[in-house]
């Protein structure tokens, strides 16, 4: 069967950091978690002013289904609950405790016990795993499948198709192993046939080893696909591997389909070994403002500014902070932001990669719509969103775009075509009768 | 700091690169003219290009508008319409066509990418209905005067048409631009290669003529090589604010181009046709693009 691969960008890659095995840094000074970390109910805490947590001890309880707890990341004394506003612009509350430097593990951290289906993802939901990938949904609810026999794809994502960031690459490099145990776990409670781990092709040793790892493991396929942004995009990568299209308002699920980061994979295999929770993330910190680019092991809720300092500082005045790659990362306005869980890089970069060109008219010339992985027409979105057209923005199917950026990076006229679709997704919800 | 959203990183590729990519697509043409026509083919580009960039900066100017001469846009509209006009047409009348193009067809309707219909193209209609005369009064290298390949051919004077190795390299009766295939087809591929444009509307332009002729019985390989064909399918049907936007659509664009010059050259009064059909698909390119809508990925119908 070929597949008619979907198109995209090709972006540059500036894997910079692709061989820096990461460096754990030590615990902060203080750090400051927020409740709201994952996709779904923000968490309660339950613990208060006073105090004294140990590394792995749930400070945050999950309020809901499509929720995860939330532990302490340092050992310490619990000092604010607070209310921050995080990343994506909305306030939620956080916990700032000041380490004692120690980093003592709760007694809590024992390895749970998982023989049965409901045992595991219960063990999940307790992990407190999020989409390490980047989207922070929680994973517990990804794999809570009532038919097991309906999952005919387990896909695990090393595609890392986003410019500067190599944390994923580094999990496929050094964690290969945990990696291949995961999946091999999946298989056992689902029952999963086809296993495949999709990397791109500029990561010629991350194939080479799990080409290796894997050639005795019936169903087990090494996928290496072009580097196209955006290739690790879910439904991007489901389609090119399998050549289904998951259907607007479906999941993955629906067309027999888990998609799973590398990275989330491995924490899965070690969290089962250990019982030490999700309190800790491998980031890749880049950008031209870094005085020493490299790969950092750092607790959740460091924040940006003590990761910076750990890598040398700034070696020029950083003008644009993100949390992510340069396509989908957010910009931040200042440095003391907290680092979340489902965090894969930072980047600071000084004043020339900071400023954008100019925007100038429309000349109509196709590239955004020859360019879109999901086969959308930006130019007449935003024409539509001019004309504030909520028929024509839903006839162009404007909320089945994952805003991956490519129209924007590709738009000869420097339009800001991503942040169009972002504010016409919000006026289609707007529109929307609401939910009974 | 500087908080915007993503994309943080954009393409090198630009209005102005772009336009800059038509710009050397067009010298091969250009060498081609001068070989053949002489300084006078020279001399009118150089008209055309100063008169269509000179109103856009007035208009613009005088409208408070940002000036936007240098995105180069203005100079391709001036070369291509010098490129559709007889080697000897006075210079006055080059330089009002160039004004009608900025001026009456891209300014007034907002400028560049808000054009209806392409510039060059319809200001050539405007000199060919206004001063039919000069627009049509030839120079055949070597000779005086006489007539071009496609009017000899609609005088059913095929005896006199002149060898196809003439018409491949361009020593022949024509617009000053349009006459020299291999130079235009140079053009082409240097645009290919710079994913300017894709194939299709050239192709199916060309195809169509070529197929359509061949069916009533006149010969395909004149009917491509004769007249403004391939400097229309290259350069001119390509014009992206006037196309459609999606693959499907251009396809059904050119195949439309192709039929209105195959009608207009075999059963209509003027010898050439290219030019009308360009304007007429023109109207219609966002209907076409509103009725051939790519389909999302996953998207369902309701």
């Amino acid at each position: 069967m070929s597949i008619k691969r979907l198109s995209g960008a090709h972006v540059p890659h500036y894997k910079n950091t692709a061989s820096c095995a990461p460096v754990r840094m030590p615990a902060p000074a203080k750090v400051t978690i927020p409740m709201g970390m994952h996709i779904g109910a923000p968490c309660t805490p339950v613990v208060k002013v006073g105090d004294l947590v140990k590394v792995g001890q749930v400070i945050g309880e999950a309020a809901g289904f499509v929720s995860v707890p939330v532990h302490a990341s340092v050992s310490g004394k619990v000092t604010a609950l607070t209310e921050i506003q995080v990343a994506n612009g909305s306030f939620a509350k956080a916990v700032v405790i000041e380490s004692d430097g120690e980093q003592a593990v709760s007694e809590t951290v024992v390895p749970p016990v998982v023989e049965t289906y409901e045992q595991f993802t219960a063990a999940l939901r307790a992990s407190g795993l999020v989409g390490l990938g980047g989207a922070g949904f929680p994973t517990t609810v990804k794999f809570s499948v009532k038919d097991p026999s309906k999952v005919e794809y387990l896909l695990i994502n090393g595609a890392e198709c986003e410019p500067y960031i190599t944390s994923d690459t580094r999990t496929m490099v050094d964690d290969a192993d945990h990696i291949v145990k995961g999946a091999m776990t999946i298989r056992k409670f689902l029952g999963v046939k086809n296993i495949a781990i999709v990397i791109e092709d500029n990561k010629p040793e991350a194939v080479e080893i799990f080409r290796k790892k894997t050639a005795d493991i019936e169903g087990f396929t090494v996928e290496a696909m072009p580097s196209l942004y955006p290739q690790g995009g879910e439904k991007v990568l489901i389609h090119n591997v399998t050549g289904r299209d998951v259907p607007e308002g479906k999941l993955p699920l629906d067309v027999g389909c888990i998609v799973i980061n590398c990275t989330s994979l491995a924490f899965i295999s070690k969290y089962l070994e250990t019982g030490m929770p999700l309190v800790e993330k491998c980031i890749t910190v880049d950008g031209s403002a870094v005085a020493n680019p490299q790969n950092v092991i750092a607790p959740i809720g460091t924040a940006l500014s003590d990761i910076f300092a750990f890598c040398g500082g700034y070696k020029a005045e950083p003008k644009k902070i993100l949390l992510g790659g340069p396509m989908m990362g957010i910009a931040v306005p200042d440095d003391s932001v907290p680092l979340l869980k489902n965090n894969n890089a930072i980047l600071a970069f000084a004043e020339k990669e900071a400023s954008l060109p100019a925007t100038t008219a429309c000349i109509k010339c196709g590239r955004c719509a020859a360019a879109c992985p999901a086969g959308l027409m930006p130019m007449q979105i935003e024409r539509a969103y001019k004309l504030k057209n909520v028929d024509e923005l839903n006839r162009l199917k404007v909320m089945l775009c994952m805003e991956c950026g490519c129209c924007s990076f590709v738009c000869p006229a420097k339009r800001e075509l991503v942040l169009v679709n972002k504010l016409s997704k919000g006026m289609v919800r707007a529109a929307m009768p609401p939910k009974k | 700091m500087v908080v915007t959203c993503s994309p943080h990183i954009r393409d090198n590729a630009s209005t102005q690169s772009i336009m800059r990519d038509v710009l050397i697509a067009l010298v091969p043409a250009l060498i081609a003219s001068v070989l053949v026509f002489g300084f006078s083919a020279l001399l009118r580009v150089i008209v055309c290009v100063i008169f269509a960039v000179g109103s856009e900066y007035l208009f613009e100017k005088a409208c408070g508008r940002p000036i936007t001469i240098s995105d180069y846009s203005a100079a391709v509209t001036g070369v291509l319409l010098a490129y559709n006009l007889p080697p000897e047409l006075p210079l006055w009348m080059a330089a009002f066509g160039s004004i009608v193009a900025i001026v009456a067809v891209k300014q007034l309707f907002g400028g560049i990418g808000h054009n209806f219909a392409n510039p060059a193209i319809t200001a050539r209609i405007v000199l060919l209905i206004s001063f039919a005369g000069p627009m049509t009064t030839w120079v055949i290298p070597d000779t005086v005067s006489g007539a071009t390949p496609l009017g000899l051919i609609a005088a059913g004077e095929l005896e006199k048409l002149p060898p196809v190795t003439s018409m491949f390299l361009g020593t022949i009766g024509g617009c000053l631009g349009e006459t020299s295939a291999l130079a235009l087809l140079l053009g082409f591929a240097y645009l290919l290669y710079r994913k300017v444009i894709t194939w299709h509307i050239p192709v199916f332009f060309v195809g169509t003529v070529f197929v359509l002729t061949a069916l009533v019985g006149y010969n395909p390989v004149y009917q491509v090589l004769a007249g403004g064909l391939l400097l229309g399918a290259i350069f001119m049907a390509t014009d992206y604010s006037t196309s459609p936007l999606t693959v499907k659509g251009q396809i059904i664009y050119a195949i439309g181009c192709g039929f209105i010059t195959f009608m207009i050259r075999i059963f209509g009064n003027y010898p050439e046709g290219v030019s009308f059909s360009i304007l007429l698909m023109n109207i219609i390119a966002p209907h076409i693009t509103n009725l051939t809508l790519n389909k999302p990925l996953g998207g369902v119908s309701k």
